[in-house]
Parts: structure tokens; C-alpha cells; sequence
């Protein structure tokens, strides 16, 4: 998918007319390729026809190891490995461990779904996105249509849908 | 049957674009900054370079510098612990809670309050990081490493190691959570970069913003992480001050030995929080010129905050007086007498007046909405807050079981030496976070531009008055 270069570039300024946009050109049987916008626009990911993110299922199995981590390091070390007696107490007594157990789990379940998200996201610090328009971090929807994917239409077709669908541009956008 | 609501103040005002917002808030980033930001850093630098000699003095000669005695072994750096702590508390709660509660009032105040309690916890983590007196051998005794590496583990049962997970825990998710927000808007001032042709910025807040480009995909994820870090944030938040807390009630100390701490301890956590928050935001709001994203609307709404919390701490103050003397514990009721009529009553009534009188003058309309107010009382609370951390610590062991060990606690020069290096720590970063990076949400702020702008707000009257 990275390596395709030719895509035509609808521009959208405003959101509702987005999200109606991104319905008529799905309707028109046009393939979106992504629509990039400056602030998460409510909606659009089902308007796209997008599956709810698992991220929450990462950070809830994240969570669970950050419990049993921290469980089995304060059983294990107090209870087993070098049994003391502090204040006369049972050697291990799940009450006291459980604010670290609580801590660390805070910590494995936020940092974990951070990395996870990252690396599904293909977030890095040194790679440079490809970008269709530069206006997309500032104030306009950007809608990318890969011309690869949609053979049975010629640009200049989906160029008139977009605009039909609301868009004030359509542009080509060749990547080299 | 149709029922309207009142309408509300709107949360942007002077009819700003989305473009606006970029261009408001990007341009401190890309400007040079002004006079008086290399004032306040050079302000800031001094007092951190000389809080460094003093902070070099105590690791060099030991702790024997600070003002401590046998009787009184806590002061000076466990109250500014807890304080700097506190302070933190008020960023969490706007990024965090409000985002559950869906409150949007948070978005144009989340980042500056994000970072203020960032910069707050490294403050906090220098007094028990200093107290141990020999900081290289810290990892020995914070972290569960076994003693020289050959028996003993960290003592789970104890409360300061509690602290130590909580302190550096919150410390990485409150990070995480705020780098995680400024992604997106790095992204902002790299494309800004680029159509300027200023390839150096663009290269630099190109790998800031982890190659951010903005897709639908992207975005539906990054809302469910901001929602679940939030999710993890709000217990975790008042889990800390909560173990913070512990340290003093899990002792049997009269005075400290209270069920209430928790609770008590949160609430004024978050009162000092978001007075910090306004000392620093409107000072950030006129320099930067702000006044449209955080309008005065924005500035009661932290206030009426300032009074719930204000009230509640108002409330344990009591309810501890009360407590003391209807428990019968004569050490108990002792130890609050002490406090209230003692050699300390200095110390017990400024806080009385700072924390529980002065905020209650925020009932007043016109003292709420009144910047020149909200300032001096967003500072009076903080100095407030100051008091009850020193009051709790000081009052409860200088008079101990033993009326020959009765003492004073009279700090030295290294002990404000070593406060003043964590305001020059503090003010530093933030001035620092404030020329580079963007002191307010632009992704958040613009997903309300439409619908919460004065524009559509009068618009909005017009239809319900004709209707």
C-alpha cells in the first residue's frame, strides 16, 4: 500500500460536511484511502467503516501483568525468599502490598497500550509521514484516494464526486 | 415537549477560525520570545544556581546543614515534599477527571496544568531524593534491590517505599499522558515549519511529533488511549496523595495518627493545585495574550473549584479539632492545643486564614471573575497550603513525650536555600515549556471552535429568544 504514488486529494473545511462528504463518496463506490484531519472529528471512524480500536483489551492485559507482577515480587521476596518479621506481623499480608500492586499496575497498563498504540500506529520519532497536504495540521480535512485501488473510475471522475460531496478542492497529489 | 437549557458561556471567544487557533498558539513557538521572558529566566536561573550551591553544600557536608535537631527530625524538606506534590495534583485533575466528566472547559487549560504538574512532582522527588543524604546509594534503599545485593529486600510494609512507586509512577504516567497530548500539535508547528521553509524547526518537531500525520485510523486510537489514560490517571491520582498521606497516618504520632489524612490530604492537594494553576495561567494568559482562550469564564470555573476544595479542607480542620478533644486521647488533644495555642499558633492561624477564610471570598461574583483578586488569592491559598503541610509536620514532634526534648525547629539558610532551588527548577522548565512548546491544546481547542465559539453561542440566543 506505501508504495502506491498517485492519489487525488479532497479538501474539506469543514467537518459536518465531512462526515456527510465521506458517506457520498462511499456511496459513489470510491475507496477512501484515509481522511486526515487536524482534530479528531466524532463520527468519521464509522462514517469510514472503521472497527472499534482493541487498544482497551491491550491495556487491560498490560494491567493484569503489572498485578501479578508486582504480587509475585512482594510474596516472593518477603514471604519467601527472605522471610522478616516487621512489627509482628504475618510474613506476608496482602493489605500493605497492595498500594505498590496498585501502582504497577497503573504503570505496566498505561505504558504498555502507549507502546502498543505507537508501534500500530507506526509512530516514530525519526520517520516522516507522508503528507498530502500540509493544511491537514492546521484547519482543513484532507480525504486521500488512491488511484490504484480504484481503476474502474478515472480522476477525473472522483474529482467531480468529491466536489459534489462537498469538497472546496480536489487536487492530485504524485508521490515520487 | 423540547427543553432548552440555559446557555452557557462559550469557551472561545472573539470569533477565532480553526486557523486562528494554530496561528495564536504557534507563533510563541516560532517568534522570538519576549523581553520579559529572558527577565523571568534569568530570575529563574539565579535562584536555581544558587539553590544549587546550597543543594551541593548539604550533599557535600550532609544533612547537619538543614535546621533539624533530635527532636525534630522532619520539616522544612517533607513539608515542601508535600507541597510540591499537592501542586501537581490540580494538572491530573483537569486532564484526567475533567475529560471523564466530559467538562471541555479543560481543553485550552489541560496542557499548561499538565506541564506545571510535571515540573511540580521533580520539584517534590528533590527532598526525599536530598534527605538521604548519600543520594548515590538512593537505588539501595528506594528501590527492591536486595541490601548490598545479598539478603534483605525493601520493606513493603512501609509507607515511604509505598511513596517511592506512587511518586515515580505518577510521575510516568502523568508524562506520558502529557506527551501524548502534544503530539498532534507538534505536528501543527512542523507543517508551519515546512510552509515557512524553516527545514531545522521541521526536522525537529517532525521527530517531537513521532511523525504525526494525522489519519482517521490514528486519531480513533489516540482517543481511546486518552480516554483510558484518563481512566488510569483519576485512581492513580488520588491514590497518591492518598500514600502520601499514609506516611504520616500509619505513624502513631498524636497528630498525625488520623483516618482523615486521605481524603483530607486530596482535597487539598487539589485547592493548592488549581491555585497554582491560576497564579501561573494568568500570568501566561496576558504575557502570551490569551484572554480569548482563557476567558474569565474559564477563571470563575477554576475558582468555584477553589471553594469546594477549600471547604472541604476548612471542614477536616474542624473536624480534627473535634476529634481530638472528643476521642478523650489526652496526647491527641494535646497535640491539637498545642498547635492552636502553643509557640506554633503563628503558623496554625495563617493557615486557618489563608486556606479556610480566604477562599470563602470567592461566593462573591465579583471577586471571582476579578483577575487582580483571583491572583493575590491564588498565591494567599498557596502560602496557605504551605502552613498546613508545616503545621502537621513541625507542631505534631516538637513538643514529643518527653518535655526535655521539647525544642523549636529554626531552619537554616540551606533550608531555604534548598526551597528557593525548586522555584528556580520550577519556573525554569515552565518558562522553558512555554517558549517551545504549545502552551495550549490546539486539537482540543479546535474540535469546540464550532460549536462553542461566541459565534455560534449568540446564535444560539437569537434562535431561543425567538423561539
Amino acid at each position: 500500500m506505501e508504495t502506491n504514488k498517485n492519489f487525488i486529494v479532497g479538501i474539506f473545511d469543514d467537518e459536518d460536511i465531512l462526515l456527510e462528504g465521506v458517506e457520498k463518496v462511499r456511496d459513489k463506490g470510491v475507496k477512501i484511502h484515509e481522511v486526515y484531519t487536524p482534530f479528531p472529528v466524532h463520527g468519521l471512524d464509522e462514517a469510514l467503516g472503521y472497527k472499534r480500536s482493541r487498544l482497551p483489551i491491550a491495556a487491560f492485559l498490560f494491567g493484569l501483568t503489572g498485578t501479578s507482577l508486582a504480587l509475585t515480587m512482594q510474596i516472593w521476596m518477603l514471604g519467601i525468599d527472605w522471610p522478616m518479621i516487621i512489627g509482628g506481623k504475618n510474613f506476608v499480608s496482602l493489605p500493605p502490598f497492595i498500594p505498590v500492586t496498585f501502582e504497577l499496575t497503573v504503570l505496566l497498563a498505561a505504558l504498555g497500550m502507549v507502546a502498543t498504540f505507537m508501534i500500530v500506529s507506526d509512530l516514530k520519532p525519526y520517520k516522516w509521514p507522508r503528507q498530502f497536504d500540509l493544511r491537514s495540521t492546521d484547519d482543513k480535512h484532507v480525504m486521500a484516494i488512491d488511484l490504484a485501488i480504484n481503476t474502474n473510475l478515472s480522476s477525473d471522475d472522483i474529482k467531480r464526486i468529491l466536489k459534489e460531496a462537498g469538497a472546496s478542492e480536489a487536487n492530485d497529489k504524485n508521490f515520487e | 415537549m423540547q427543553v432548552v437549557s440555559g446557555v452557557r458561556d462559550p469557551l472561545v471567544t472573539g470569533g477565532k477560525t480553526v486557523h486562528d487557533v494554530s496561528h495564536d498558539i504557534s507563533r510563541h513557538v516560532e517568534n522570538p520570545p519576549a523581553k520579559s521572558w529572558y527577565l523571568a529566566m534569568a530570575v529563574s536561573l539565579a535562584l536555581l544556581g544558587y539553590g544549587l550551591y546550597c543543594v551541593f553544600m548539604v550533599l557535600w557536608n550532609g544533612i547537619g546543614m538543614w535546621g533539624l535537631n533530635k527532636t525534630v527530625g522532619w520539616a522544612w524538606d517533607i513539608t515542601n515534599f508535600v507541597w510540591w506534590v499537592g501542586i501537581g495534583h490540580a494538572g491530573t485533575l483537569i486532564s484526567a477527571i475533567l475529560l471523564l466528566f466530559r467538562q471541555k472547559w479543560r481543553m485550552s487549560i489541560n496542557r499548561a496544568a499538565e506541564a506545571m504538574t510535571i515540573f511540580a512532582v521533580i520539584c517534590a522527588a528533590t527532598f526525599p531524593l536530598i534527605h538521604m543524604g548519600r543520594l548515590w546509594l538512593g537505588f539501595y534503599w528506594a528501590l527492591p534491590l536486595p541490601n548490598t545485593f545479598g539478603s534483605l529486600w525493601a520493606n513493603f510494609n512501609s509507607p515511604l517505599l509505598w511513596d517511592v512507586f506512587a511518586i515515580s509512577t505518577y510521575f510516568t504516567v502523568s508524562l506520558v499522558f502529557w506527551y501524548i497530548g502534544l503530539i498532534p500539535d507538534f505536528a501543527v508547528i512542523r507543517d508551519r515549519a515546512l510552509a515557512q521553509g524553516n527545514q531545522l524547526r521541521a526536522t525537529i518537531y517532525n521527530a517531537l511529533s513521532f511523525g504525526w500525520e494525522g489519519g482517521a485510523k490514528t486519531w480513533m486510537r489516540y482517543e481511546s488511549v486518552a480516554l483510558i489514560l484518563a481512566g488510569l490517571s483519576t485512581p492513580l491520582v488520588l491514590s497518591v496523595h492518598t500514600i502520601v498521606s499514609f506516611d504520616f497516618a500509619t505513624s502513631i504520632i498524636p497528630g498525625w495518627h488520623t483516618t482523615i489524612f486521605p481524603p483530607y490530604f486530596v482535597a487539598g492537594a487539589i485547592f493548592s493545585g488549581f491555585a497554582m494553576v491560576l497564579t501561573l495561567l494568568l500570568i501566561t494568559r496576558k504575557v502570551f495574550k490569551l484572554e480569548d482562550y482563557i476567558t474569565i469564564y474559564h477563571i470563575e470555573l477554576m475558582n468555584i473549584i477553589i471553594i469546594v476544595t477549600g471547604s472541604i479542607v476548612g471542614i477536616a480542620y474542624i473536624t480534627e479539632l473535634f476529634i481530638s478533644w472528643y476521642s478523650g486521647v489526652e496526647y491527641e488533644g494535646y497535640a491539637f492545643f498545642n498547635r492552636v495555642q502553643g509557640p506554633y499558633a503563628w503558623a496554625y492561624w495563617s493557615m486557618m486564614t489563608c486556606n479556610v477564610i480566604s477562599p470563602q471570598l470567592f461566593w462573591f461574583k465579583k471577586i471571582r471573575t476579578s483577575l487582580v483578586a483571583t491572583f493575590v488569592l491564588s498565591i494567599i491559598v498557596n502560602i496557605g497550603m504551605w502552613f498546613e503541610r508545616f503545621v502537621i509536620i513541625v507542631t505534631s514532634i516538637h513538643r514529643d513525650y518527653i518535655p526535655s526534648s521539647w525544642t523549636m525547629f529554626h531552619p537554616t539558610m540551606y533550608d531555604i536555600g534548598e526551597y528557593l532551588f525548586t522555584f528556580g527548577l520550577f519556573f525554569t522548565a515552565f518558562f522553558l515549556f512555554a517558549k517551545f512548546f504549545p502552551v495550549i491544546n490546539m486539537a482540543e481547542v479546535k474540535s469546540i471552535v464550532k460549536h462553542n465559539s461566541e459565534k455560534v453561542e449568540n446564535k444560539k440566543v437569537a434562535e431561543s429568544t425567538h423561539a
